[in-house]
């Protein structure tokens, strides 16, 4: 991947789908200012939305939505095997995003109907986060992901490096728009513990964070345990907004600590 | 299969749509046997995922069953919302609404013109050669999409899964110089559309008819994008709230998308079925678009749909300024939401990108979801575009193989099929099974 002689093969993208609503490809596609010059520096292997030729030989794959079926996992080593690079793309394939709900709506099915039977029942079902499958590389975070941080990825791979990721919280971002802060509007917002590179976008349009990039390397545990005393909320308040995005986190052992409790 | 039976056309996957779907045509000694088109999606579970959530997520939740619908889903969910809380949207939420859905419509039907379609009638795979054969058409077609894109930027936040449109109105509203920007840029878009109705006046769409019933929303001497009433081609008019009485669901074998049924058997949604019931009601740019590119209504050639949207993608641009004029005119107002939550039950219908989509929550006193029913447009759809399969079959199976598998592959890219949106309704029992009600 590093060099840039003229000569040089262009490295190849494929561009993967699993359960998923599409919009982080689409995202992509979503590049007008850049797609052009972006068609100069990369081949698209295999993109079956945009295109009809398709090939297995690739460098970077790029992989969309959670894996809900067998012959995800099967999809997901043959990919593993072939790219140098795998990058999940959006927050189904991580942290598990919207798919994750129905995690939860099994598990109280499943617990009500059957005890004790759930390592047979729930696998099957359960939505899960691609780096639960294979080794990823890294994550381009985000529902959907945002554009521009996309292109920076992309050209940091091209020229060999990793992007930096953030490692703090969303709330340094909200604080830095000099945004009012959602506990202030009698919101729950899952800032102080998320990780930050979206610029806050949601807070900064009247809404609130719902966590879709997962956990900080250093979520602010304290300030969000200061925020719920002094908002009269509990730990289920957040729970309840956190499971959104975060189901598959929320259902390990510990998951649901990790996040808002220590 | 009986011996002698050959498989005429077999694709799996088929590329430049959205999703994963798969084309089977049979055939023995050329007489046609069978079409089907099996959805292989992954089934999502949307329906019984919102239950029990606060009433404010389900536009959240609902508009991640599909990026390039998102603004769609979330405009229905918050109509259906506000029937369901009996909340009124303000004069101004309503056009900021329609420009948003707008906005979306450009985005998509662009998209789905000059990348997905436009790519067959230049023999190439993909767009992606094209930027190099023909950067000028490509350049205005990114064009034109990201202006759909800035639209849905400014009055949402961002172009999918918005942020500020929720139930009551907008958590963040634009500025009279963002709206006036838009304004200049979609004034600037004459040309691109000028060209636009030149490319696709050239291109010569398959020949084919087949009479079916179309379905698209109705409000007053409006081309509607919204409504509450469901006007039918043949002048049936039901009203949304009993939407079920006209679209009816069916579980099918080979699809993991449900088919749904009119009480005359199948029928079309979309921006052919919108021309046609509501070609009166288009700008003048959109009706003279029509007339330079050939379309009339009643026309009952599927392959026009791509050419209707591209009417269409005119209409929206014309009827963003107006909206926008409006809205300049009397000036933004700082508006909160307002919403008491209550126990009610609402039906939404908004005309999405690819036809008419119903979403149906029921809440209790506590504003808590307690059931959900979606129909998707593709949904929809898929019982007429098997028909069609099966009526265009016979005559390019002659042509062989290569030419009916292209010739199958257009008709189904021109219904625009979005296959992940259509696929979020199978619910599965906790062993795996479907659950058949």
């Amino acid at each position: 991947m590093n060099g840039n002689g003229a000569s040089r093969k262009k490295p190849r993208v494929a561009i993967f789908e699993l359960a998923s609503c599409a919009g982080c490809q689409l995202q992509i596609l979503n590049c007008e200012d850049e797609i052009p010059e972006l068609l100069g520096l990369i081949e698209f292997a295999y993109f079956k939305e945009a295109m009809t030729e398709t090939s297995d030989v690739y460098d970077i794959a790029l992989i969309e939505g959670s894996v809900t079926r067998a012959s995800d996992e099967e999809k997901l080593r043959t990919i593993r095997e072939r790219a140098a690079i795998v990058a999940t793309l959006g927050a189904c394939a991580f942290p598990v995003g919207i798919p994750g709900l129905k995690n939860i709506q099994d598990l109280e099915d499943v617990e009500r109907a059957v005890y004790g039977n759930q390592a047979d029942l729930f696998p099957s079902q359960a939505a899960k986060p691609v780096d639960a499958v294979i080794p990823v590389d890294l994550h381009i975070l985000g529902c959907p992901i945002h554009k521009d941080e996309f292109v920076r990825v992309l050209s940091a791979l091209l020229v060999g490096k990793r992007p930096p990721v953030p490692t703090y919280p969303v709330c340094v971002e909200c604080r830095l728009k000099e945004n009012t802060c959602a506990y202030d509007r009698g919101l729950v917002c899952l800032g102080p513990i998320t990780r930050a590179g979206c610029g806050a976008i949601c807070p900064s349009y009247g809404s609130r964070c719902f966590g879709c990039r997962g956990l900080a390397d250093d979520p602010n545990i304290p300030s969000i345990e200061n925020l719920l005393e002094e908002n009269g909320l509990t730990q289920a308040d957040v729970m309840a907004e956190y499971v959104l995005y975060n189901a598959h986190n929320a259902l390990q052992p510990g998951g649901l600590e990790k996040g808002v409790a220590r | 299969m009986s011996k002698g039976t050959t498989v005429a056309v077999n694709v799996d996957y088929v590329s430049r749509v959205e999703g994963h779907g798969n084309i089977t045509v049979t055939a023995d000694n050329g007489e046609l046997v069978d079409v089907k088109f099996e959805v292989t999606e992954p089934p999502r579970f949307f329906e019984g995922m919102l239950r029990g959530r606060p009433y404010d997520q389900a536009p959240l939740v609902t508009s991640r069953i599909c990026g390039i619908c998102s603004n769609g889903h979330v405009l229905a969910s918050l109509t259906a919302m506000e029937n369901a809380l009996e909340v009124t949207p303000s004069d101004q939420t309503t056009l900021l609404r329609r420009l948003l859905m707008h906005g979306e419509t450009i985005q998509s039907h662009v998209l789905h013109a000059y990348f997905l379609v436009a790519p067959d009638f230049l023999d190439v795979g993909s767009v992606i050669p094209l930027a190099a054969t023909h950067p000028d058409v490509v350049k205005r077609a990114l064009r034109m999409k990201k202006l759909g894109n800035d639209i849905c930027d400014v009055v949402g936040g961002r172009s999918v899964h918005q942020i500020a449109a929720v139930v009551g109105g907008f958590t963040h509203l634009p500025t009279r110089e963002e709206l006036l920007g838009l304004r200049r840029r979609l004034d600037d878009a004459g040309a691109d559309l000028q060209a636009t109705v030149e490319l696709f006046a050239s291109l010569t769409m398959p020949e084919y008819e087949r009479p079916t019933e179309y379905l698209s929303l109705k409000s007053g001497a409006t081309y509607a994008y919204f409504g509450d009433l469901i006007l039918s081609s043949n002048g049936d008019i039901t009203p949304v709230r009993h939407y079920r009485e006209k679209v009816k669901e069916r579980i099918v074998e080979h699809s993991s998308a449900k088919h749904c049924d009119s009480n005359e058997g199948s029928f079309m949604v979309g921006a052919l079925a919108r021309f046609n019931n509501g070609h009166s009601n288009l700008s003048d740019g959109a009706k003279a678009a029509a007339g330079a590119m050939g379309l009339s209504a009643p026309c009952t050639n599927t392959f026009m749909n791509t050419v209707a949207q591209v009417v269409e993608t005119a209409h929206c641009v014309e009827d963003s300024i107006a909206i926008i004029d409006q809205l300049v005119e009397v000036g933004i107002e700082q508006e909160r939401p307002d919403v008491t939550p209550r126990e009610g039950r609402g039906v939404g219908a908004v005309e999405v990108p690819r036809g008419t989509l119903y979403h149906e929550y029921g809440v209790d006193r506590r504003g808590l979801i307690t059931d959900v029913n979606l129909i998707i447009p593709t949904g929809q759809n898929l019982n007429n575009l098997e028909q069609d399969m099966r009526a265009l079959a016979p005559t390019v199976l002659p042509q062989g193989g290569a030419q009916a598998q292209k010739a199958m592959e257009m008709l189904v890219r021109a219904y625009d099929p979005c296959i992940s949106c259509s696929t979020h309704v199978i619910e599965l029992d906790a062993r795996g099974k479907e659950v058949r009600r």
